[in-house]
């Protein structure tokens, strides 16, 4: 049976699951400028973030690798960027245009922050107007991207939910779709097992090289992760080490073979499934992920991770029976059953595909409703 | 009986709780490959839901298997229907 979801075809031939129109400012001081914009004008989304200031070299790289290509991201229909002076804004609204879709940048230096709102609104409103119009069409499951990535697991995450997630995965996979996956540092303790399925032997030379080097970057701190890794949440939950923590994570991808290594942010150059050196950090992770192209999220929690993202609906599932009934406004699939052997993998597989089909088509997640919109840039090192 | 742990592999040496066990509980784990193979044990302490029990003794120094890999090595011995978390288990790669 052929697979298909309903998506919004852009012109460079992604297709999003999502219809926004962003105002994007570059860096902290266009925050405010953009936020009034988004006030202003109904059907607009800001993303504000602390950054884009005096950065530089490989941190001022993944900036911009982070911002353009969140604005490239298939749900974003129209953009309107904001930044405190010209150079940069340009450069950033420059690389988002590149898509073909519509792109406006406005300086707020000579101008003010009065004067580029109006003009910013004004030109948000067109763009809101064209993005309306816009519909769905029917396409083949192949074209979506997909990324996973866990959060405040606990001991279910790896018996129940990553487990389903890993399921999905195959599935997506075999329907010739694209998923990305992450968490460097949550792969310590399982790094062999996810060398070993790197479908050929420089992937896992460049995968092992991504891993060591952030090894490497800890030892170099002198640093002790124990005290963030597991985190406090997982502990609480009955996890107890990293590597414990790590087969837990590594169940998401359930057998899948690894078909490229990207680098944080980076879309991937073609389908299949890919490994992004990421942060194990939940909302750090999901931006890199929606930078790269993903359009909807799959995000197994254990203790109940609440996070979500501007760019694109995380869907939410839980194994846990005291998070589905203490926190069940934030859980879009329960998978509880699969602990009390009442469901079968297969069958929560079965679930979370209908609600990843469903919110493709547009059903609004759990976090989506909440006003989940965490955007939260990695930083590589302190500006200049 | 409706079980009250999981186990991930054959040859595991603990298994989780899906349901809080009492000390002194006479408790059933099931095995995710094989629904029918089952295993008792008696839990030495309270384990509540998520947390690990052990299944076999293990000695201090020895490595706990769960998911088939090590996840960790004991830091005394632990015998069977203890609970199994920080107090009795550390990492083998961080913390050293």
């Amino acid at each position: 049976m052929k697979q298909t979801f309903w998506g919004y075809r852009r012109p460079d031939g992604r297709v999003g699951t999502r219809n926004h129109v962003a105002i994007i400012p570059l860096d902290d001081l266009s925050n405010a400028a953009a936020e009034a914009v988004s006030k202003v004008i109904q059907g607009t989304m800001a993303l504000p973030h602390p950054y884009g200031r005096l950065q530089f070299g490989a941190d001022l790289e993944l900036f911009f690798r982070t911002m353009i290509n969140t604005g490239r991201n298939p749900n974003i229909a129209a953009a309107v960027v904001i930044g405190i002076e010209p150079n940069w804004t340009r450069k950033l609204a420059d690389g988002i245009a590149e898509t073909g879709k519509p792109v406006a940048w406005f300086a707020i230096e000579r101008n003010g922050d009065l004067s580029t709102i109006e003009k910013a609104s004004r030109k948000a409103k067109q763009f809101v107007h064209y993005a309306s119009e816009l519909r769905r069409e029917e396409v083949d499951l192949s074209e979506i991207v997909v990324s996973v990535k866990c959060g405040e697991s606990d001991t279910t995450s790896g018996l129940a939910a990553n487990p389903t997630v890993g399921r999905v995965v195959e599935r997506l996979l075999d329907a010739g779709a694209t998923v990305l996956f992450g968490e460097t540092s949550e792969l310590t303790g399982g790094e062999d097992i996810v060398a070993a399925r790197m479908k050929t032997p420089e992937l896992q030379a460049q995968f092992l090289r991504v891993f060591n080097d952030y090894v490497g970057f800890i030892e170099r701190e002198e640093a002790d992760l124990l005290g963030s890794q597991p985190t406090q949440g997982n502990i609480i939950g009955g996890l107890t080490t990293i590597e414990e923590k790590a087969m837990g994570n590594i169940q998401k991808i359930g057998r899948a073979r690894v078909d490229g290594v990207l680098e944080p942010a980076q879309p991937p150059p073609g389908k299949g499934l890919y490994f992004m050196d990421t942060s194990s950090a939940g909302a750090e992770a999901v931006t890199l992920f929606a930078a790269g192209g993903a359009v909807v999220h799959l995000f197994p929690t254990g203790q109940g991770n609440v996070v979500g993202n501007p760019v694109m609906p995380v869907i939410k599932l839980s194994a846990n029976p005291i998070t589905v009934s203490t926190m069940s406004e934030h859980i879009d699939v329960d998978v509880s059953g699969l602990l009390t052997l009442e469901k079968t993998l297969d069958g929560a597989a079965d679930d979370l595909m209908d609600m990843l089909l469903r919110t493709a088509n547009g059903r609004l997640t759990a976090a989506e409703v909440l006003g989940h919109r965490e955007f939260v840039l990695t930083k590589l090192f302190r500006s200049a | 009986m409706q079980h009250k742990f999981l186990v991930h592999e054959p040859g595991d040496s603990v298994g989780v709780a899906v349901a809080d066990i009492k000390a002194g509980e006479k408790v059933t784990g099931v095995f995710l490959n094989d629904h029918q193979a089952r295993v008792e044990v008696v839990a030495q302490q309270d384990i509540p839901l998520g947390h690990k029990i052990a299944l076999v003794p293990v000695a201090r120094g020895e490595r706990v298997i769960k998911y088939g890999v090590a996840i960790g090595v004991a830091e005394r011995a632990i015998a069977p229907g203890e609970h199994v978390h920080v107090h009795n288990l550390k990492s083998a790669r961080w913390g050293k």
